[in-house]
């Protein structure tokens, strides 16, 4: 029937009466890459939270492909075929770059399997080609605590493609990130988009632009304020008014 | 492609020299133990070293469920006591047939407790004492960990739990005889008295046996996938979570082993002391656990026995010359390793020690880090925030 991979109806989650998502709806064709922009507090990271299970919507439904999300537990919904970057890189600090990449690659990931189970030929070939793609070649086997902000966020978005989901959750993949890393990542995510489906949330207007294809989101105090491509929405008074602060040069 | 290629030939030489290096290094330590300290050490000098390296065992377990899960159990006395009374129910019954063992009739009790019978049979026994701990464990840490409980609050349900089976054993005189628990050493094994020097050497032995394979099966559980999951589970659960695992089936599972290896560790005890009582069940002994493992460094396994015999050692030596000071040693023991010394012996022999011995021997480099990721204000941010989750 349809091809939406994501569908949020007037989804609305309230933590002790505050509204951190109002009356939301939401969806997204399978293939896109979406960014989300908005303001500090707009409720960006909770709406990832909703999708992937940590925390359940109080009104409203998701639905990943046309199935309702609603009290599966996190693990199942991320075997369903979504992967979520967090705010901070989260990747396993005591474990080396491809440790990280195996125990996530690893295709069952039940308690008896994973005991007795080894990295097949194909995971291990899996891994190494995502360590070529994520650039971390030479830092293989280096403990994650050793790598750099910026090339912990590339492992972790490597972690995410390692599991093949069909939607990747990013958030704010290039927070704290030099210019050049920032270009690196951006680059990564373009390429990943040719296969997957992404969300992409970002606060970097440099970073939006080089990633924006398609369309762009704007939240704001828990609800979509706008939505379409780039340079509609940067122009849009209201957009400038709650985020931009002031108007685009031009 | 080629040089790639020779690398990692290379590197598996190695990994395989390395193995077999370490490999001897057991089986000559287990030797030692095994064959030469029975000929120079008195028996009862033996007998309590036996004591000692069944500590040891219970270690390894701590150690699992801690230094690589990162649960913190305040409670493996309960595990340690079910082996223990496995053990000593069955040797309370090797006494002629339709005879009660002597403390029931104390009380007044003339049938056996339903309970006790399948402790007639050795095999039962054998497997009981693994099995046992090894469930209740299980069920203990399903309960705790399907409802997300951690940290602290875990810490604090197996202290309760403790105090719960310590209560509850202390009570039951018409079952096990409560607080006078059960004497193993007047008992008789396979018509030998228990404490006779032949039965207790046996039991040193297989002491030494039990602790090498569990040490190997230990270090299999932690050297594949399975162990760097665990190592995940303990450093980030949520983000193991986002990875598709469902981590309570992994705790649970290690927390039953470790409660099995316990439950081992607690027979072998109980039968090289001579009794069981419920005392063993007071929280100081299984705080006490831990300081073992923390001395010898979390996380490393030959840690745990390192630090059990340091500690165990200190504690003879000093108590027979000092005895008021032991505990005091202890505490500060326990102050000056979590303070100065917060990876244990070994963590810190690795760390820091093993890397200047190299070096003055010349066999090594000294460390070239990146000194640059230390002072990188994002990295010192982001540790912030992931240590304060
Ligand atoms: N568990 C929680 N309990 C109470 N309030 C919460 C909780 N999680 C989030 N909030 C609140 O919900 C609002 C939205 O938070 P959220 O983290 O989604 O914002 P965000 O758009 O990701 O912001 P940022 O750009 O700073 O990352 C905030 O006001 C926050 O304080
Ligand atoms: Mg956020």
């Amino acid at each position: 029937m349809t091809n939406k991979i994501l569908e949020i109806e007037n989804l609305t989650v309230s933590f002790d009466g505050f509204k951190a998502l109002n009356n939301l709806n939401f969806s997204m064709n399978a293939g896109e890459l979406r960014v989300i922009i908005g303001p500090n507090g707009a409720g960006k990271t909770t709406f990832l939270d909703v999708i992937t299970g940590k925390v359940q919507p109080t009104k409203g439904r998701v639905l990943f492909k046309g199935k309702n999300l609603k009290k599966i537990p996190e693990h199942k919904i991320t075997r369903m075929g979504i992967g979520r970057k967090f705010q901070t890189p989260r990747v396993y600090l005591n474990l080396t770059v491809r440790e990280n990449l195996d125990l996530v690659a690893n295709r069952n990931k039940n308690v008896f399997p994973t005991l007795f189970g080894y990295s097949s030929s194909t995971e291990k070939r899996n891994v190494a080609g995502l360590i070529e793609t994520i650039g971390l070649d030479a830092k293989a086997d280096l403990l994650a605590d050793l790598l750099s902000h910026g090339e912990k966020q590339r492992l972790e978005i490597g972690m995410l493609v390692a599991q093949s989901p069909d939607l990747l959750l990013v958030d704010e993949p290039a927070a704290g990130l030099t210019d050049e890393e920032t270009a690196n990542v951006g680059a990564l995510l373009l390429s990943l988009a040719e296969r997957h489906s992404i969300i992409a949330i970002e606060h970097d207007m440099e970073f939006v632009r080089q990633i924006a294809q398609d369309k762009v989101t704007v939240l704001h105090q828990g609800s979509v304020l706008c939505e379409g491509k780039m340079e509609q929405v940067q122009n849009d008074p209201r957009v400038i008014e709650v985020y931009l602060g002031e108007p685009p040069e031009e | 492609m080629d040089s790639e290629l020779n690398i990692g030939i290379y590197k598996k030489k190695k990994q395989q020299r390395k193995q077999l290096i370490e490999a001897g290094i057991i089986i000559a330590i287990a030797l030692i133990f095994a064959i030469i300290l029975p000929i120079v050490l008195p028996a009862f000098r033996l007998r309590l070293f036996g004591r000692f390296l069944a500590l040891t065992i219970v270690a390894l377990g701590i150690d699992l469920i801690w230094g690589y899960t990162g649960l913190l159990s305040l409670g493996h006395g309960i595990f340690f006591a079910l082996g223990g009374y496995a053990i000593a129910m069955h040797l309370k019954l090797q006494i002629p047939e339709g005879q009660l063992p002597d403390f029931f009739t104390l009380y007044g009790v003339n049938k056996l407790p339903w309970f006790w019978q399948p402790f007639y049979s050795f095999p039962f026994t054998l497997v009981a004492l693994v099995v046992i701990p090894g469930i209740v464990a299980g069920l203990l840490g399903y309960l705790v960990f399907r409802n997300r409980i951690k940290g602290v609050y875990f810490s604090i349900l197996t202290q309760a739990a403790l105090l719960v089976f310590f209560n509850f054993f202390n009570g039951q005189q018409k079952l096990i005889n409560g607080t006078n628990g059960l004497k193993t050493d007047t008992e008789r094994i396979f018509d030998l008295l228990v404490s006779s020097a032949t039965v207790q050497r046996t039991f040193y032995i297989l002491t030494v046996i039990f602790l090498v394979l569990i040490y190997l099966f230990c270090r299999w559980l932690t050297s594949g996938r399975f162990g760097r999951l665990l190592i995940a589970i303990r450093d980030d659960e949520t983000r193991v979570r986002f990875s598709g695992y469902d981590p309570t089936g992994f705790k649970v599972l290690v927390f039953a082993i470790s409660g099995a290896i316990a439950g081992i560790a607690g027979a072998l005890y109980t039968v090289q002391t001579g009794i069981i009582t419920p005392a063993i069940m007071q929280v100081a002994f299984s705080i006490e656990m831990v300081i073992w493992v923390a001395v010898g460094g979390r996380g490393t396994l030959i840690g745990a026995i390192i630090g059990t015999l340091l500690v165990r050692l200190a504690q003879t030596f000093l108590s027979e010359r000092f005895p008021q000071v032991w505990l005091f040693f202890q505490g500060a023991l326990f102050l000056t390793v979590v303070t100065v010394l917060p990876n244990g012996i070994v963590g810190w022999f690795k760390d820091y020690a093993w890397q200047k011995v190299q070096f003055l021997l010349g066999l090594r480099q000294p460390l070239v880090t990146y000194p640059q990721i230390e002072e990188d204000p994002a990295i010192q941010r982001e540790r912030e925030q992931l240590t304060r989750e």
